[in-house]
Parts: C-alpha cells; structure tokens; sequence
C-alpha cells in the first residue's frame, strides 16, 4: 500500500511526526556541531593562553639551560604532580630550540629530550617540516591534515630574540567526553521535547483529520442515501474546513430542498392524475348513472304489481343511489355562483362540529380573527374546514386537544387545524390527500381528498406536517380567487 | 648578645644501620611523670614572661631543601617550640639551595643553618664552623643515599649502567645529589663530565625522584630520608622509581652554628634540641619530621664526606 494513499487520521500525525522529527534532528545537529566547533576553539584560544603565559618563564628557562625550570614549567599545568595527566586537555607540552631539538617535554617518556622533532615520529616530521617551511609560526593551531593532533605553536622569544618553539600538543579526543556529555543532555531534552511534541503533533493531527474524514464519509453517503436521512455536520471554525463544511450543509440542504419538492411535484402530479382520472370516471359513470336512475324512476312511476319485482327495483335504486353518492363525493366541482364567506359561515361550522368534541370531551382552541366578509366560496370553504375539524376530533385522544384558527394574511385566508393524538408516519403522509384513504376508520375516505381538491380549484395550498406530537394541518387561500 | 641563625636540613635520614652505635642513651624515652614536665615548662615560661627576653633580636636559622617543601606546617610547628624553650624570637630562613645557605652562615648572616653533608664540610674546612647538632634517623645519626631509575627501567643494576643516559643531579653543593655520583664514577674511572649525555640540576632531592618517575632523567641521586618520607607521604610517586644502589653510611645532614652564635646561646639551642626527645611536645614535633631526635653529633662521622670532596678537588 502506497503510504500516500493512508488516511489523513493517519498521514496527518504521520507528516507531523515526521516533520518533528527531522526539526529536532537538525536542530540538535546544528547544536552539536556548533558546540563542537566551539569547544574545539575553546580549546585552542585556552592552549594559545596557555602558551603565552608559559613563555617567558620558559624563555629564562633556555637562556640559562635550566632544564628543570623548564621542566617545572611545562609539566605545571598538570594536575597532580607525577601522574602525568595534563587537565588543560593539552596532550604534551614541548620546548624546542630553534633546531627544533627537544629541550623537555611535559611527557618526557612520550618524547625525550635530545631527540629531532622530526625524529618523533611522522605526525611530528610533517610538524616539523610545516615549521621549516613557514618559519614563524602562525597564529591559532596547526591542523596538519591525516594527522589527529592539532599543534599551538609559540615562539619562546623576548625583545626579538627567539630561543625556541614551546609546542602544544592537543587531540580532539581530549574534549569528546565534555562533548558526549553535552550531546547527552541535549539529547535528553530533545527526547523530553519530542516527548511532549509527538502526543501533542498526534493529537492535533488526529483532530485536523477527525473533520476531514467526516466529512469524506458523508459525502460517500450522498449517493448511496437519500439526502434527507443525511444529517448536515458541525465545525465551529471558520477556517477553510469552516467553510468547506458550510457547503457540504448548503449542498445538503439545497439537496433535500429538491428532494422535498420533487416529492411534492409527484405528489400533486398524481394527485392531480387522479382527480382527472376521478372525474372522467364520474362523468363517464354518471350518464348512464342518470339513465338507469331516470328508467328505474319511470318504472316505479308506473307502478310495480309484482312484489319481487318491487323489491328488485327498489334494491336497483338504492344501489344506483350509493353509486350516485360515491361518484359525487369523488367529483368535486366548485360553484361558481357561491356566495362570499362571512364570519358567521365558520361559527356555524363551530356549531356543527362541537357535539362531537363534547362526546369525546376535547378541549377545542377555536380562534376566529375574520371579522368581514372574505371574498372565497363560502360553500368551499366551510366544507374544507368541517373535513378538517372531522378529522382533527377523530384523530384527537380521549380528552385531547384540538385547536382550529382562521385569520387572513395579507390577501390570503389561513386555516391552521391541529390535534394531539397519533402522528403520521412517512408512508402515510406521502398517501395523505388520496382518495379512499385507508386512514379512514369510518366514512369513505374521501374528506382530505376532497378537501385538496377544492384548495387546489381555489389556486391555494393545502400542507400536512408533524408538529412534535401533533399533527397540523395549514390551508392558504388566496382571497378573490373563484373556481375556475 | 648577637642574633642567632640555624639552618636546619631536614632530611637525611638512615635506614639501614647494620652496627650497633652507641647513641641509644640519648633518646630512649625518659618518663619523669607528666607533672614534674609541666611544672618544669610553667616555671620556664613564667620566667621567660618575667624577664625581657623576647626583647632580644631573633634567631635566625636558615632551612634548605633536606626536607620536602609541603611540609611548612611542620617547620612551623618547630619553630614554635623552639621559641617556647628557648624563650626567644625563632625566625626560619628558607632557601631554594646550599649555595645561598652557604653564604649566608659564612658571612654571618645566618646563626645557625640546617644544611646538607656537604655544605657543613665545606664551612667546616673553610670557616671553622661548629656543628650545633645531627639529627637521629631510625636509632642512628647516620643516612645512605640511593640511586634511583624510572620503574619501568628494569635492568639497569649500577651507575655505571646509565652511561650516555640523562641523569639528574640535585644541587651543586649537594653530598648525594652531586659528589656522590661524580665520586663514585671518579672511583671507576669516568669522567663524570663527559659520562651522562645530559646532566641538569633539579635544586632538590625530592625534584630528583619527580624526574626520575617522570622519565624526565633516566637516573639520580636521591637523600635516603627524603626517598623513605616520600615513600610515606606520597607513595604514588616513588612507585614510579626503582633504588638500584645504596650508599653506605654518612653522617645525617646537621645543624651548623655560625661564627657570630655565642657559646651560651650555642649551648642552650644544642640542650634544647637534644632534649626535644625527651619532652613530649618536642618528641611530637620530632614525629612529625619523622626524626628520633638530636645529638651533639661528632666530625667523625663526615670524615668520608670531607675525603670525597677532597678527592673531587672541592676543599
């Protein structure tokens, strides 16, 4: 698996880790070489001091072929006479004259004295041939490269007159424990550090990528789910990730928006479908309706001697009558003679309605805000609110709550119509205003179908919604419209 | 009454002394009983309070490198008891070397100097001067002095074995550090000048044993009593040499009066040092120099000494 193709959960810390990391590892090289550099100096412009503060006596030392005083001189930089250990981390200290024999050494079994530096050993040769060639010595070290030594040279001289060299001998070995030290406990802190770091990089990794991984998630599950079950997400930011989240919860909500209409084209298409389908029914059932009922109306008119024959008739008429009743229920047609709607249209609705919810002892919220005539069919629209509040008491629990309230806003006349009691689900919504409902515990089933169908011929809206635990139903009307 | 100078080698010390000598009486412990000695001292120092001694000019005694110099506490512990005994201001001179302690006891300048075996020959032979006392070193007032060679130098058996070598020679005026060896290669034939590739002077005997462990000189002279303190006090250090010779016998380095140092002021700095063994304070301090303690000492015992520097053309 290609490690670019990890989660961001993971690429994330990963990355950060990483980064850390190679941070912490550059800055501790960095810190490490520089420190070595510097002890390296340190070393040198110590040894130089040294040199320099040696010299005179060493001077008096030569002139007078003191070899002791020398000696004395040389060696007294160590820390405990005759153990030998030089604690300036100097290796050796050697006076030469300006043969370049050695006068003394502070180490005099490492080099005798007597002896050519150049018969030293080859480190001291190159040292020595350096000297010859340059003459005077130079100021700092003498690194001689492929040798480990590095060399302070000075000259033992006063007033011009040089007697010899004194040579400090140093190795880089000498400071390496200092300097193992020091590495030790920058590497410590850079552990401790990078203790703190990884859990905190881990952690903000881990919630930079929490978001991102949500949302990738959601937005996988817009195509395999319906956008309204998916759920919008949440990030406080307002960072690019804010806004990101933003359109995904735009996207969605314009996604459901759709949803929700497409639902209602369907709905009202079918709807509408049906009604056309109900009325070419009716009328195609009616006209031979009419003509059975008017035969059947003529033959009783004539008189009937037979008794079985009477019976049959009149079991034929009111069988025709049902059908009559059904088919005229189905075909709703507006009057277009109807008178306008007054307030005294919707409290006789009051009146006819409250008997049934004394016998169920509701508790009936009426409000009435329509003090005027309202330019609407009265007819229509008391017989969309009686289905309404049939429905509403029926549905209602023993000793529940109905409320109805009729107001005009604007130019439009608004019926709210809630009960308590069970609440529609899904399916059921979605079959709502279709005729014959099986919702219907008695009658037809026809009262919300005929209801959509006048608010659909008086151009308004009819809308069923779940309000918590009630059910509510919303009519606008546009005022001034008449049935086509 | 005159100022009084002493110098005080403090180093010869012997080791070995297969002869019976007969000097015990003079240190052997006396036990009078602790209060008859305070008595003694309270009496002393109540008359030393009473009468105006401390207004006389102090005592001068010159000290030279016969003993290791880390140890001025000691001296000072000396000095101390000398001025309690003797009732008068002590003052130590110290010098890096004979020669100056030479010159000074020889001019005066000095009352009593504390020197090597050679110096007190050569201010004997030239000036007269009297030996105030010798120190006692292990029963004996008697030391040897030993050749020494770095550790690691496993073969070499004699001086004559470090021809063409480094040597390191004491002081110019030392018996052990300088006409011992040079006596000794005369005795064989060599030419001390031409035997060594290189000689130098270290101006002190425990300087010897420092460049000898170093590896500084291949080879050198060194008192017995210094190597034996130095073997206590610091044993790291002559682990790093090997003795290869001892000498024999000579007088341990003694106390030398100058001319000036009155007879009375003589006899009472000899009692006083001779009877430091005997005092508890003084045997203290006599432990510290890691000495047994003082007697008048006899020319005698330098006789071989003072034959060598003869031989060697010194007196």
């Amino acid at each position: 698996m290609n490690p670019l193709d990890l989660s961001f959960r993971h690429k994330l810390p990963l990355w950060g880790s990483v980064l850390v990391l190679v941070t912490a590892m550059a800055v501790s090289a960095t810190l490490m070489v520089q420190t070595y550099e510097e002890m390296e100096e340190d070393l040198i412009i110590d040894s130089d001091t040294l040199a320099r503060a040696l010299t005179p006596n060493l001077f008096s030392a030569l002139l007078q072929g003191d070899v002791w005083w020398a000696y004395e001189t040389v060696s007294s930089p160590q820390r405990e006479i005759g153990t030998g250990e030089l604690p300036n981390k100097a290796e050796n200290l050697i006076v030469v004259d300006n043969a370049l024999r050695v006068f003394v050494a502070a180490k005099p079994r490492e080099v005798r004295m007597r002896t050519s530096l150049k018969d030293i050993g080859p480190e001291y040769a190159a040292l020595a041939a350096q000297l010859e060639r340059t003459g005077d010595p130079n100021e700092g070290a003498m690194d001689l490269p492929g040798y480990p030594h590095l060399f302070v040279v000075r000259p033992i001289s006063r007033e011009g007159e040089q007697l010899g060299l004194l040579i400090i001998v140093l190795t880089r070995a000498s400071f390496m424990p200092r300097f193992y030290k020091l590495a030790r406990y920058g590497f410590m802190a850079g552990a401790l550090i990078l203790c703190i770091l990884l859990p905190v990089n881990w952690y903000w990794g881990q919630r930079m990528a929490a978001p991102l991984a949500q949302l990738t998630d959601r937005m996988q599950n817009v195509g395999k789910h319906r956008p309204k079950d998916l759920d919008p997400v949440h990030y406080s930011h307002r960072d690019e990730l804010g806004s990101l989240f933003n359109t995904y919860n735009k996207m969605l909500a314009d996604l459901k928006e759709r949803e929700e209409l497409e639902r209602q084209v369907v709905q009202s298409d079918r709807l509408a479908a049906l009604g056309q389908l109900a009325a070419g029914v009716a009328h195609e059932i009616n006209n031979p309706l009419g003509g059975m009922l008017m035969a059947v109306d003529t033959l009783k008119n004539q008189g009937i001697a037979d008794p079985r024959t009477a019976k049959t008739v009149a079991l034929l008429e009111r069988g025709l009558g049902q059908i009559r009743e059904t088919v005229g229920a189905l075909l709703v047609e507006a009057k277009i003679n109807s008178r306008n709607l007054m307030p005294n249209d919707i409290e006789d609705v009051l009146v006819l309605i409250l008997p049934q919810v004394r016998r169920k002892t509701l508790h009936l919220d009426w409000r009435n805000d329509i003090a005027d005539d309202v330019a609407l069919p009265a007819t229509l629209v008391r017989q969309v609110l009686i289905n309404l509040l049939l429905n509403a008491v029926r549905a209602a629990a023993h000793q529940g709550q109905v409320s109805c309230h009729i107001r005009q806003v604007d130019d439009s006349l608004r019926v709210s119509v809630a009960n308590d009691g069970k609440v529609l689900t899904n399916e059921q919504m979605s079959h709502l205003f279709e005729p014959f409902s099986p919702l219907s515990e008695d009658g037809h089933g026809l009262g919300l179908w005929v209801s959509y169908q006048i608010v659909q011929q008086l151009d308004g809206t009819i809308a069923a919604s779940r309000n918590g635990g009630r059910m509510q139903f919303e009519v606008a009307l546009p005022i001034g419209g008449v049935a086509a | 009454m005159g100022e009084m100078v002493f110098l005080l080698p403090f180093s010869n010390q012997m080791n070995a002394y297969g002869n019976a000598l007969p000097f015990s009486n003079y240190w052997t412990p006396r036990r009078k009983g602790w209060v008859a000695q305070c008595v003694r001292i309270l009496c002393l120092a109540t008359l030393l309070w009473l009468t105006p001694a401390w207004a006389q000019p102090p005592l001068k005694i010159g000290l030279t490198p016969i003993i290791p110099y880390d140890r001025l506490d000691i001296d000072e512990d000396l000095r101390k008891y000398l001025e309690t005994k003797l009732g008068r201001q002590i003052e130590f001179v110290r010098r890096d070397s004979y020669r100056p302690a030479i010159d000074m006891l020889s001019h005066d300048q000095l009352d009593v100097a504390w020197v090597s075996v050679y110096p007190y020959v050569y201010l004997h032979h030239n000036f007269n001067l009297r030996l105030l006392a010798t120190p006692v070193y292990h029963g004996y007032p008697f030391f040897r002095t030993y050749l020494i060679v770095p550790a690691d130098d496993k073969t070499t058996t004699s001086l004559l074995q470090l021809r063409g070598k480094i040597f390191a020679y004491a002081d110019p005026f030392s018996f052990s550090g300088y006409l011992y060896p040079r006596y000794e290669l005369h005795e064989a034939g060599k030419n001390a000048a031409t035997f060594f590739a290189k000689t130098f002077f270290t101006m002190g005997h425990k300087r010897v044993v420092r460049a000898v462990a170093s590896g500084l000189a291949d080879g050198g002279y060194v008192d017995g009593y210094i190597w034996d303190s130095l073997a206590k006090s610091e044993p790291q250090l002559t682990a790093k040499t090997r003795i290869v010779e001892m000498s024999g016998l000579h007088g341990f380095p003694p106390l030398v009066a100058a001319k000036k140092l009155s007879n009375r002021d003589f006899d009472d700095l000899r009692r006083v040092l001779i009877g430091m063994s005997s005092d508890p304070v003084g045997a203290k301090v006599l432990k510290r120099l890691g000495l047994d303690g003082f007697v008048p000492g006899d020319p005698k015992w330098y006789a071989e000494a003072a034959h060598m520097m003869h031989v060697m053309g010194d007196i």
